[in-house]
């Protein structure tokens, strides 16, 4: 074999292995290239083109007939802008106060020394395996009782100590905030309420971030929850609204599709922002648990 | 300024005050209730009567409620047996030295995980149709496919796999990708290794190294299978599909609780539920701790 022959058989694993890749990234984005199509196609175009609808301009498309139709009918006349509102309120709210009672309990279970902490602590990891379904119907009851139905507070309330945030903020606190350094703020007179602002939240900084929008995405992809708590529609936030809008607009494709992408959006800049914070605290769960 | 000891014992529990109530009154409390109510029959939130065991034995005597059971635990395997194979075949395609473009392949293969589940539904309910569906489409343009082929009518559950395999492979991958990072780095060179020898390498280098992660990742997809709701929920427009092909146990859970108005045979539904995920749990801990042992 010459030297040239060799060199060809080892590139060909690496190209084989980037057109594999280059097929996969091609077949996750192509529903989203078809999905920011199909929001600026109506009537017979959705159906009868699949990305852009052929006529007589420029390349064969017809470019007069795309429109933004579909999206002043979502605003308009279906009234998304306000599931909007309520999706980004709901999402922000509840993302800042879980991520603040998450912290404060993930470190006083890290590193202060108190009776009763091993039971704390045994009890939020026994709670971990509890699944959320098997709180659906005794928490609807509850809400029933507190007269938290169809109210915001029923959906914030409940979702701002999840056990899983106490579990990653004390991984955070365990391996970010050493001892020494509290110990020396301990000694200098610091109170521990004001370690854990001054000290201990800047050095999990990037748990934080990762938490927010963790917490974030959750509230703003959940159906289940809101779709149960809630009965007025101009509560209802993006998930719950589109799939509404799926029952009484069911033949306009054109509009429930600019909903979806609408609903996508945000949350997709948000985490392109935050990207490497986020995928780092997702792993430290799995890695150092 | 000197802080009291009395101040100093209060500190924790002032910390850990906001989270124990919310904990205690919306998980632990709903938790214990719940089995409570799983021995009740209710009208509606406000109305129950006692009714022992029943709800227990009608459940095994209820075709949905197997029909339920059964179509969850084989959207269980083909997520588990078909979707994380993929997944680790592209974070060891990703973690190969050579790759370029590296970060612009795990931001797109990782991006469906951030669209929620409904959103998924909602592209998917138009993906999946006969004729003018992309799925249908794309396939028939590559292999001939039947464009006609009735993924929403006769094959739900390929069609459920299918949605769930785009949206999750890539996230997948990133547990498998940060797992990778504890092999130990490669000696020889790649254009040495015949087949049998990649192959023995990830069976007895590979395979043992990510294992901890392996079966931490096989439990999430476990249990994040047994809660589909979402995904059929919205495919099938709130029913179980023709003769219940799609109905999950979330789903029939939801719809007897709050359709039918039951939540005690709803909460009996969660508990067998939760019986089954926390044995899943259990044997995963059993199984990594064995792998540690040896």
């Amino acid at each position: 074999m010459n030297p040239r022959q060799s060199r060809a058989m080892s590139m060909a694993p690496m190209l084989l292995c980037h057109a594999l890749l280059s097929a996969a990234a091609l077949l996750v984005l192509l529903p989203f290239a078809w999905l920011a199509f199909a929001t600026i196609r109506s009537g017979p175009d959705f159906f009868t083109s699949t990305f852009l609808p052929s006529g007589d301009g420029l390349f064969g498309i017809a470019w007069d007939r795309l429109t933004l139709e579909n999206y002043r009918n979502l605003f308009v006349t279906a009234g998304f802008g306000r599931s909007l509102l309520s999706s980004l309120f709901l999402a922000s709210v509840t993302a800042l106060l879980a991520t603040l009672v998450c912290a404060m309990a993930g470190y006083a279970l890290a590193r202060l020394e108190f009776k009763g902490r091993g039971f704390v602590a045994a009890l939020v990891l026994a709670a971990l395996v509890i699944p959320p379904p098997l709180l659906v119907a005794s928490g609807f009851r509850l809400l029933f009782d507190l007269n938290l139905l169809d109210s915001f507070a029923g959906l914030i309330i409940p979702a701002m100590g999840p056990v899983f945030g106490v579990f990653l903020f004390r991984q955070a606190v365990v391996s970010g905030v050493p001892r020494e350094l509290l110990e020396a703020a301990r000694s200098d007179g610091c109170g521990e309420i004001r370690a854990f602002f001054r000290i201990v939240l800047p050095l999990v900084q990037p748990m934080t971030a990762a938490f927010l929008l963790i917490t974030f995405l959750g509230v703003w992809n959940n159906y289940l929850t809101p779709q149960i708590v809630l009965q007025s529609e101009e509560k209802f936030p993006l998930a719950v609204m589109i799939a509404q809008l799926k029952n009484v607009y069911y033949q306009d494709y054109g509009l429930l599709m600019a909903g979806t992408l609408v609903s996508i959006v945000p949350v997709a800049g948000l985490f392109l922002f935050l990207q490497r914070d986020f995928v780092a605290g997702l792993t430290s769960g799995a890695i150092k648990g | 300024m000197k802080h009291s000891p009395a101040r100093a014992a209060l500190a924790p529990w002032i910390l850990l005050a906001p989270f124990l109530t919310v904990f205690v009154v919306f998980t632990l409390y709903p938790a214990a209730s719940s089995l409570w109510l799983s021995t009740r029959q209710t009208f509606g939130p406000g109305v129950s009567v006692p009714v022992g065991g029943s709800n227990y034995s009608n459940l095994f005597h209820d075709p949905s409620f197997w029909k339920a059971l059964r179509n969850t635990v084989v959207f269980t395997l083909g997520s588990v047996l078909i979707q994380l194979p993929l997944s680790l075949l592209l974070a060891i395609i990703l973690n190969r030295p050579d790759i370029r473009a590296r970060t612009f392949f795990r931001v797109v293969l990782f991006s469906p995980v951030l669209v929620g589940v409904v959103f998924v539904a909602m592209l998917f309910s138009v993906l999946f149709g006969k004729r003018t569906g992309l799925v249908n489409q794309l396939l028939h343009a590559s292999t001939g496919w039947d464009l006609d082929f009735p993924w929403l009518d006769t094959y739900v559950m390929p069609a459920l796999i299918v949605a769930t395999l785009w949206q999750y492979v890539g996230f997948n991958m990133i547990y498998f990708l940060a797992a990778l990072q504890n092999v130990p780095k490669e000696l020889e060179e790649a254009s040495r290794m015949d087949t049998a020898a990649v192959w023995s390498r990830f069976r007895h280098v590979t395979l043992p190294a990510i294992m901890p992660v392996g079966t931490f990742v096989v439990l999430l997809s476990i249990i994040g299978s047994f809660q589909l709701f979402e995904l059929p929920y919205i495919l099938m427009n709130g029913t179980g599909g023709p003769e219940d092909r799609g109905l999950t146990l979330v789903m029939y859970l939801y719809q007897t609780g709050f359709q039918t108005g039951d939540l005690g045979f709803a909460a009996a539904i969660g508990w067998v539920m939760a019986l089954v995920l926390i044995a899943c749990a259990a044997a995963q801990r059993l199984i990594s701790r064995k792998a540690e042992a040896a």
